[in-house]
């Protein structure tokens, strides 16, 4: 039956969603008109209050009535039926939820309420900001719930509702002519590539980030238009730098997510929409230095006007970039177009205009100092600093929207075909690698600057001992990779030395910063953290990118004569099934195909299961156990966690230790996507091991025509080459997944097949039902061979079996070390903990009492 | 000169120099007519081409050439471009799996003698993009 309940609740709530937006902007508009606030009339404000509140009910009941339509699988909708399936576990059905266009908007729209009821409801004595702040907030709030809007206008179409039915989306589909109530039984599915727990909780960490961003642009088009030029920076600052970090921890996981789950062997793939969220987030950290620097000495206001406004037209930019479908040539994964690009088009000008406007009107009025800067001086250094990561964003910037000039140049008729760069990555590693060399020397100078200040002396004094354990720790790992083999790279590269060098000097000039103020206050050193944790992820970088190394070279042996320039990689391995081939220092061997079993850990070979109709049960032809623990007995039924991943058991043996360790890559062979496969990675504490399938061998195999043997109990025949005994057969009365009647017969042969690791036992089946025979052979996939029992002479005590050969099963397989990935990682961590003191280290900065409280002496070393 | 004038003119000169890089490093959708010109010209830089894979009248994929167990990091294959001028490419890696139920194939590379290598290879496939096939679940 459809329920087309749900949905109008759903529509309902997101027209009074947006209702609500255009009160409570408009009443907080008025709210913050200079006439009112003199006044002392707050009928405007509790009206705008009322109807953020209202507004905010509504959202969570849109984000209530989508997630029940995907919860209790309403394929009526289109929405659910499009993202979602009935096998979905309960985790995924969230991240499906975020899919979509629609829903990734509303994720936005319901972080953006979150921000806003706390905006008003915390810093009681900052009431002055609420009013136009909150303006700025509903207004944007008024847009973003228009793209949930779905409601056509003549030949506009304003917004693409997630609550559109099957129906009305495909109103030409046959069956909707036949048949207005057909419910579709199973969705289409989740995109199997953001079936990772990654997906759950990385967009939601994004799209804070970018809710986030909001807060610091709505402060800043607050100061402009009330004129309060210099006090809006104090209360932004823990808000930018919690859109920072958030931000930055979303691109990290995202990194993470692609590492563990995309097989282009890497973390960042400079694709667009991972630049696209990378762009403005260099900027708001060039934002927040440049906030810091005008609270201690009134410098780079108007710097930072611009880079907080910059900061989120870049959210805007790249939220166009992503969903117009403007990349669709450029780029795998960006959102298709749903038409609304027009839409969002027009919001990208509308707040380009707004903002630019504003902020050129009121220019001559935002106070400049016109006091020249000396180089012994912290600001100085971090203005520098801002400029080299706006630099670096503006870089990415001009690449990434390659695709825009194009359709700009067509639009205005010029026929032009620029495409991105081909080698993109070495397009921008030749400015980013600078940058961040710039970054982190700047970090270490600046610090040191920054707190021990102004004179020369005491600069040189403080830089002094940073200066030499970076040389001491450098020359050592340059000494150590190159000439003893204890580093799993050779660092000879001057330019990787180079960046190296500066990264440690961050780091060690970071640390003597922390030690310094762990005297004073430890709750400053915020900053020197984060820039530390941003050092180690250089570093982690250099080598994780810099010495990556397949070991997968084909070494084959066999002559190439074709074609081919001499240099081309020959980076993929053919591994026969059971045939170790050596790779670097292990002896690889693929040993079989696997599944997750649910409920139990590990994976569970395909052999010692029978796949039955339903594909998400499967029945145990042995039993299951792992790590001696039996989880299933012979004949039990298992559920399969996803029938369609397979998982592909690897050997690797250390050929000088012996040790030995397994790895699962996983593949799928997908209708719509090829394959997709996911690597497996072994992490060692001074490299990872990261291994995918690039190929697999075709499903259905060819086999040779059957070959029959007369044989007695007891025989030993030769089987392709293999030495195979004849046990002789047995009766059973269970067969797993057939039904035995009365007068039903099923024998069962036993066999044992040599082969060059190990024996097999083969039980192919007979089975008389009915009056039919029917054969259950045996496949044993090692050997390439398949055994069927054919027929039982009792007379003779003959038995005729049947063999079939074909190709040994292969796959094909890369892999690669990644040496010190996991600095990165620990780095990100530590740059995360830094951004968070400075979060509680600023908002605390922003309580006037406290300051006012502090003895003048204590206020010097807090340096504001 | 003020040292802030200075620091901008840097900046500035930065920045034009980023955009003569991304225009210098900026590839080009072309033709294969275009690519060979190029590699004529001695001019190796990497492009990318648009094309369909040959097909015979009946639909299928002719002068596909992939043996894994010889050579897993062989492939090869005829693409013809929009101006239907047939080119042999040869890529030094595996076959993309759903290579045949392509539609639309790019590739970026550039001529070498008288292959077209590419190191990359964008699938568009019919599916991926559009709309998905209800027919497919009603029949359930």
């Amino acid at each position: 039956m459809i329920n087309t309940l749900i949905g109008d609740i759903g529509h309902t709530s997101v027209i009074v969603a947006f209702v609500a937006a255009i009160v409570s902007s408009l009443a907080y508009f008025m709210a913050a008109r200079t006439k009112t606030e003199a006044t002392g009339d707050t009928s405007w404000r509790n009206l705008a209050r009322g109807a953020f509140y209202v507004h905010g009910v509504a959202v969570l009941m849109i984000v209530f009535s989508l997630f029940n339509i995907i919860y209790e699988h309403r394929y009526e909708y289109y929405y659910a039926w499009s993202h979602s399936s009935n096998h979905l576990p309960i985790h995924f059905m969230i991240s499906c939820f975020w899919e979509g266009q629609e829903g990734s908007f509303l994720l936005w729209i319901f972080w953006h309420v979150v921000l806003g009821v706390t905006l008003m409801n915390v810093g009681k004595k900052r009431k002055e900001w609420e009013a136009p702040v909150m303006a700025v907030f509903s207004f944007v709030q008024l847009f973003l719930t228009s793209m949930i809007l779905g409601i056509v206008i003549g030949d506009v179409k304003i917004g693409s509702s997630p609550f559109i039915l099957m129906r009305d989306f495909m109103a030409d589909a046959p069956v909707f002519k036949m048949d207005p109530n057909f419910l579709p039984q199973d969705g289409t599915g989740l995109n199997p590539l953001l079936q990772n727990y990654w997906m759950v909780i990385h967009p939601p960490t994004l799209f804070l980030g970018f809710a986030a961003t909001l807060v610091p642009f709505a402060f800043a088009m607050a100061g402009l238009w009330k004129g309060k030029f210099t006090e809006w920076v104090k209360p932004t600052l823990p808000w930018a730098h919690f859109a920072a970090v958030s931000l930055g921890i979303g691109i990290v996981m995202g990194a993470y997510w692609a590492y563990e789950t995309l097989n282009f062997g890497g973390y960042w793939n400079w694709d667009p929409v991972e630049n696209a969220v990378y762009i403005p987030w260099l900027v708001l950290v060039g934002a927040i230095h440049t906030m810091v620097a005008f609270r201690r000495s009134k410098q780079g206001l108007r710097a930072s006007f611009i880079l907080v406004i910059t900061s989120f037209l870049l959210v805007l930019y790249a939220t166009f970039l992503t969903r117009s479908g403007i990349l669709g040539n450029a780029s795998v994964h960006s959102f298709t177009d749903l038409g609304l690009s027009g839409q969002l088009f027009t919001y990208l000008a509308a707040f380009v205009v707004l903002a630019v406007g504003m902020l050129v009107y009121n220019w001559k009025k935002i106070p400049a100092t016109e006091k020249e800067l000396t180089t012994y001086n912290g600001e100085f250094w971090i203005f520098i600093g801002a400029a080299v990561l706006c630099l670096a964003s503006f870089q990415v910037l001009a690449t990434t929207s390659i695709p825009v000039y194009n359709s700009f140049m067509g639009f205005i008729g010029i026929e032009t075909n620029a495409a991105l760069p081909a080698d993109q990555i070495a397009h921008y590693t030749k400015f980013q690698l600078w940058a961040g060399m710039a970054v982190a020397i700047l970090s270490g100078i600046g610090q040191l600057l920054w707190w021990r200040k102004v004179d020369k002396a005491s600069f040189w004094d403080a830089i002094t001992m940073p200066g030499m354990l970076t040389l001491l720790f450098s020359s050592l790992i340059i000494i150590l990779s190159n000439k003893f083999a204890i580093l799993p790279f050779k660092l000879d590269n001057p330019v990787y030395i180079a960046l190296l060098v500066a990264s440690l000097f961050s780091v060690f000039a970071n640390l003597s910063i922390i030690l310094g103020l762990i005297h004073k206050k430890v709750s400053l050193s915020g900053g020197a953290v984060s820039h530390i944790g941003i050092a180690l992820m250089l570093i982690g970088i250099l080598f994780s990118s810099g010495y990556s190394k397949i070991i997968s070279q084909n070494n084959s042996g066999l002559l190439y004569s074709r074609e081919l320039p001499e240099d081309i990689n020959r980076d993929n391995v053919l591994l026969w099934r059971n045939q170790a081939v050596d790779m670097d220092k292990y002896s690889v061997s693929y040993r079989g195909k696997f599944f997750e079993v649910a409920g139990m850990p590990g994976y569970v070979n395909q052999e010692i299961l029978f796949r039955t109709n339903d594909e998400y049960k499967a029945i145990a032809r042995a039993q299951v156990k792992v790590n001696g623990k039996v989880y299933y007995n012979i004949g039990d039924t298992l559920d399969l966690e996803s029938p369609e991943n397979t998982y592909y058991e690897l050997e690797y043996k250390n050929r000088e230790t012996g040790k030995s360790f397994l790895l699962y890559p996983r593949a799928q062979v997908n209708p719509n996507m090829g394959l997709l496969a996911s690597p497996d990675i072994k992490s060692f504490a001074d490299r990872d091991l990261y291994t995918h399938v690039s190929s697999i061998a075709p499903e259905e195999k060819e086999w040779s025509a059957i070959k029959e043997y007369d044989i007695a109990m007891g025989d030993t025949i030769v089987l392709n080459d293999y030495i195979a005994v004849f046990h002789g057969v047995e009766m059973i009365n269970k067969v797993p997944g057939v039904e035995l009647k009365k007068g039903d017969v099923a024998v069962q042969a036993d066999m044992q097949i040599l082969g060059e690791a190990k024996s097999y036992h083969v039980h192919p089946l007979l089975i008389f039902k009915d009056g039919m025979a029917g054969y259950f052979p045996e496949e044993v996939a090692d050997l390439g061979m398949r055994v069927t029992l054919l027929n039982i002479d009792p007379a003779k005590e003959s038995f005729k079996i049947g063999v079939n050969t074909t190709q040994r099963e292969w796959i094909i397989l890369k892999a690669m070390e990644k040496p010190f990935v996991n600095i990165l990682w620990i780095g990100t961590l530590i740059m995360a903990l830094g951004f968070t003191m400075a979060i509680v280290r600023r908002s605390k900065d922003g309580v006037p009492v406290a300051n006012a409280a502090r003895p003048d002496k204590k206020r010097k070393a807090q340096v504001v | 000169m003020k040292k802030s004038h200075i620091i901008g003119i840097v900046i500035i000169g930065l920045a034009i120099m980023i955009i003569m890089s991304t225009a210098g490093d900026a590839s080009t959708y072309v033709s294969f007519g275009e690519a060979i010109e190029r590699a004529h010209d001695g001019d190796n830089s990497k492009v990318h081409v648009v094309g369909r894979l040959k097909k015979d009248p009946q639909g299928h994929i002719v002068n596909m050439q992939y043996d894994p167990v010889a050579d897993p990091n062989y492939f090869s294959f005829t693409l013809v471009d929009t101006n239907r001028v047939e080119q042999r490419v040869v890529y030094y890696n595996p076959k993309p799996q759903d290579f045949e139920r392509s539609e639309q194939v790019v590739i970026t590379g550039n001529m070498q003698q008288d292959v077209f290598v590419a190191d990359k290879i964008l699938l568009k496939c019919p599916s991926k993009y559009v709309e998905k096939d209800i027919n497919k679940t009603a029949s359930l």
